[in-house]
């Protein structure tokens, strides 16, 4: 094992020092444009210093491939992360951990989009990610060529989310002082050729260049060749379809694999004819359009790419949840005791068994006690989906109602209460073991 | 420069004049005033701002742009370049695609090995880099495409329907991406296509093993079976096999890339006349 580890360690040393001289880079460009800017010369410094600290420090001792000087995440860190995530409760922990994190994020968004503050997290981000590839378990699907995309992922939507985030506070900044925002400042025209023209030229040239060095770094995967009898464990769909397929855990096929995947599509098609707010239409805001900004992201961020995050990193063999340090073991059991409603309802509730047609009984019949025995949670589902629109519509939502009609409002009302049912039968498993709401493997119609 | 008229460039005399007036040209100008180069660009150089409208008036590949853009239009914290950045990984997969059929056939004897040997024998060995890393570079670009169309609420009247084609762009670049993991027929391929499209047993009525499947039967016999759902008629088969990768090859390689082809004009064509990139009022 150890020297496995000095021949692993040997392997990585160079591309790691040459990812601490990038953060040094990154850093000198940073504090040298500061300090040409002549307002910020002592936060010039400090990110002098913090670059110098990678290229002195952290580099050479990548480089020295020496498994006790290669600076890697302290023990006790990855036995903590290991233990929060790999646990029977990591789905919970991560979940919720990063919903905090994410409506932190938002209410703090004033603080968090100062410069200085955003650079400090990608600083801290990208060092950790840098400590953390000494750790082989990580490593190893981390660096999977195919999951490196997913790295770049998180980064580029972090990136472009601070960018959003800081031009609508300083927009609605503006307009509460009743100033124009910030994109109305650029509404004289330039003519395409020669300034966008060459803009496009440049972007052209400078992807084609990422793409040849991303090509020539990396190999494409290829296994070995295919066969129908080996299954791989874990077995996972590409990576864009896995928050679908993390959805399996809470949801049967139909649900996960065909009702939901329309209905994102076909409400995502809705949402400019149910969102009726005239504001917010060609600059970056979120005060104008708080609703639908927030409904977005929390689609989008937390319940799309959040979902995939888990599923790449975390979902290791039998789809268990591992640490990101942790060793991927096919053995490793996690008790699966989920109960469903009904069985709740009847032999936890009212101490019977659960309904059954006598042996032989028409379908008729049949259908009759399968509506006896899941009646429960039909009665809650229809509830959830035909009740609770128009009791919204008379309370909460009354504003929406009377601004967007009848038929605009049930689309609206039904496509989010769909939407919600997700992490509400994650609740739902986390907190009861629910399995299914209403369960008839009679017909497939388990939900 | 610049006096003769708008088409005129290459056949009017005022050229003819200054070049030979001229003391003696350099490579560029005389390649500039030659008859081939004038037949192509029917104008002088764009250094002038008359020319520099004609240029983009004339050029096919320019004239998908208007003339002229507000600022903000190609400020680079507005769009991000991200609609742009994606077009051109699709132009960037049309050409990697078109060379790697020449090195493929979508056969169970072949599949595999082709693909291994342009990893080992064929020079231009990052042609299949390329390809696939453009592609998953393509998911994540239309993804934040759509993320900053939405943010900057550039779906508001009236790029409604503008934002429903992108939808209908996005859901064909899942596809475009999906249809292509399969082609290198390994463990990684197939299994990857089985899991995602075992969903399809589950599709309500019309799957095998989907809810209200006992729906559609005909005098007592089921009409959805393992042989007749829409699984099968995803895969052609009962499994991931032959008839699959053929069909997910046509699919890849012409009936997705057309339907995208044909949606991009329509959004391009569209982005132009609903006004060009939106902006406050
Ligand atoms: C293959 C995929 C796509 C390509 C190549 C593409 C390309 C483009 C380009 C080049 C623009 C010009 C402005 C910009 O770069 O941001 C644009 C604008 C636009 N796109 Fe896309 N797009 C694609 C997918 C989508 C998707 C998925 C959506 C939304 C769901 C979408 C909705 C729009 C809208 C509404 C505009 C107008 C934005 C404005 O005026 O500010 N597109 N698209």
């Amino acid at each position: 094992m150890h020297g496995n580890e000095q021949v692993f360690i040997e392997g990585i040393s160079p591309f790691l020092g040459g990812y601490y001289v990038a953060l040094a880079a990154m850093n000198f460009v940073a504090g040298y444009w500061l300090w040409r800017c002549r307002k910020a010369t002592l936060q010039a410094i400090f990110w002098f210093f913090v670059g110098l600290g990678y290229v002195g420090y952290l580099a050479p001792m990548a480089l020295s491939a020496d498994p006790h000087w290669v600076p890697s995440m302290p023990q006790v860190i990855r036995d903590t992360v290991n233990l929060a995530l790999g646990g029977s409760t990591g789905a919970v922990v991560y979940s919720v951990g990063l919903l905090v994190l994410l409506v932190g994020l938002f209410l703090l968004r004033r603080f968090f989009v100062q410069g200085p503050v955003a650079w400090a997290l990608l600083n801290l981000s990208l060092l950790a990610l840098g400590l953390s590839m000494t750790d082989y378990n990580f490593y190893t699907i981390a660096a999977k060529p195919d999951n490196v995309p997913i790295v770049g992922l998180v980064f580029l939507l972090g990136f472009f989310t601070w960018l959003a985030t800081a031009r609508a506070v300083e927009n609605d900044a503006r307009t509460a002082r009743g100033e124009a925002v910030l994109e109305y400042e650029e509404k004289e025209t330039v003519l395409v050729w020669p300034d966008l023209v060459y803009t496009e030229l440049i972007c052209m040239i400078a992807l084609t260049a990422f793409l040849l060095v991303w090509g020539i770094a990396l190999q494409a995967p290829l296994e070995e060749p295919a066969s129908s009898v080996k299954t791989p464990n874990p077995s996972k769909a590409p990576w864009y379809f896995l928050g679908l397929q993390e959805m399996l855990v809470y949801f049967d096929p139909w649900m996960a694999g065909v009702v939901m995947p329309s209905l994102i599509i076909v409400g995502l098609m809705a949402i400019p004819y149910l969102d009726f707010n005239p504001k917010g239409s060609g600059y970056f805001t979120i005060v104008e359009r708080k609703f639908s900004y927030l409904t977005f992201q929390f689609g989008f961020l937390f319940l799309w790419v959040t979902l995939i995050v888990l599923g790449t990193f975390l979902r290791g063999p039998n789809w268990n949840i591992f640490g990101p340090y942790e060793f991927w073991d096919v053995h490793k059991v996690e008790a699966l005791n989920n109960v469903d409603l009904s069985q709740y309802f009847w032999i936890s509730g009212m101490n019977m068994a659960l309904p059954k047609a006598p042996p032989g009984s028409g379908g008729f019949v049949q259908f009759l006690y399968i509506l006896q025995r899941e009646w429960l949670g039909i009665v809650m589902i229809l509830a959830y989906l035909v009740l609770l629109p128009p009791l919204l519509a008379t309370t909460v939502f009354r504003k929406f109602f009377l601004k967007m009609g009848f038929l605009r409002f049930m689309v609206m009302s039904n496509l989010l209460l769909i939407m919600m049912l997700l992490p509400i039968k994650m609740v739902l498993r986390w907190t009861v073991n629910l399995k299914y709401i209403i369960s008839i493997p009679e017909y497939f119609l388990n939900f | 420069m610049g006096r003769s008229g708008i088409f005129g460039a290459g056949l009017s005399k005022d050229n003819g004049i200054d070049m030979a007036s001229g003391d003696k040209q350099s490579l560029g100008e005389m390649i500039r005033n030659s008859q081939i180069w004038k037949s192509i660009f029917r104008h002088p150089a764009p250094v002038d701002r008359r020319n520099r409208i004609v240029v983009v008036l004339t050029n096919f590949f320019l004239h998908l742009h208007p003339v002229s853009v507000k600022k903000q239009g190609i400020a680079l914290s507005y769009t991000w370049c991200m609609g742009g950045v994606t077009f051109f990984l699709f132009l960037v997969e049309t050409v990697t695609g078109v060379l790697l059929m020449f090195y493929y056939r979508p056969t169970l004897e072949w599949a595999y090995n082709d693909i291994l040997s342009l990893r080992d024998v064929t020079s231009l060995g990052v042609l299949r880099e390329l390809h696939r890393w453009g592609a998953h570079a393509m998911v994540i670009t239309v993804w934040l495409h759509m993320y900053r169309v939405f943010l900057t609420g550039s779906y508001k009247p009236p790029r409604e329907f503008n934002w429903v084609v992108g939808v209908i762009l996005l859901l064909l670049t899942l596809l475009l991406s999906f249809t292509g993991y399969l082609l290198p027929w390994d463990q990684l391929a197939i299994w990857a296509i089985t899991v995602g499209s075992n969903m399809a047993r589950a599709t309500p009525i019309l799957g095998f093993e989907g809810p209200g499947q006992q729906l559609l039967t005909l005098g007592g016999i089921d009409m959805i079976t393992s042989g007749s759902d829409a699984r099968f008629g995803l895969l052609g088969e009962r499994f991931v096999g032959e008839v699959t990768l053929n069909r997910f090859y046509v699919l890849h390689c012409i009936a997705i890339p057309l339907a995208a082809t044909f949606l991009l004009a329509i959004h391009f064509w569209r982005i132009r006349k609903d006004g060009g990139i939106s902006g406050p009022l």
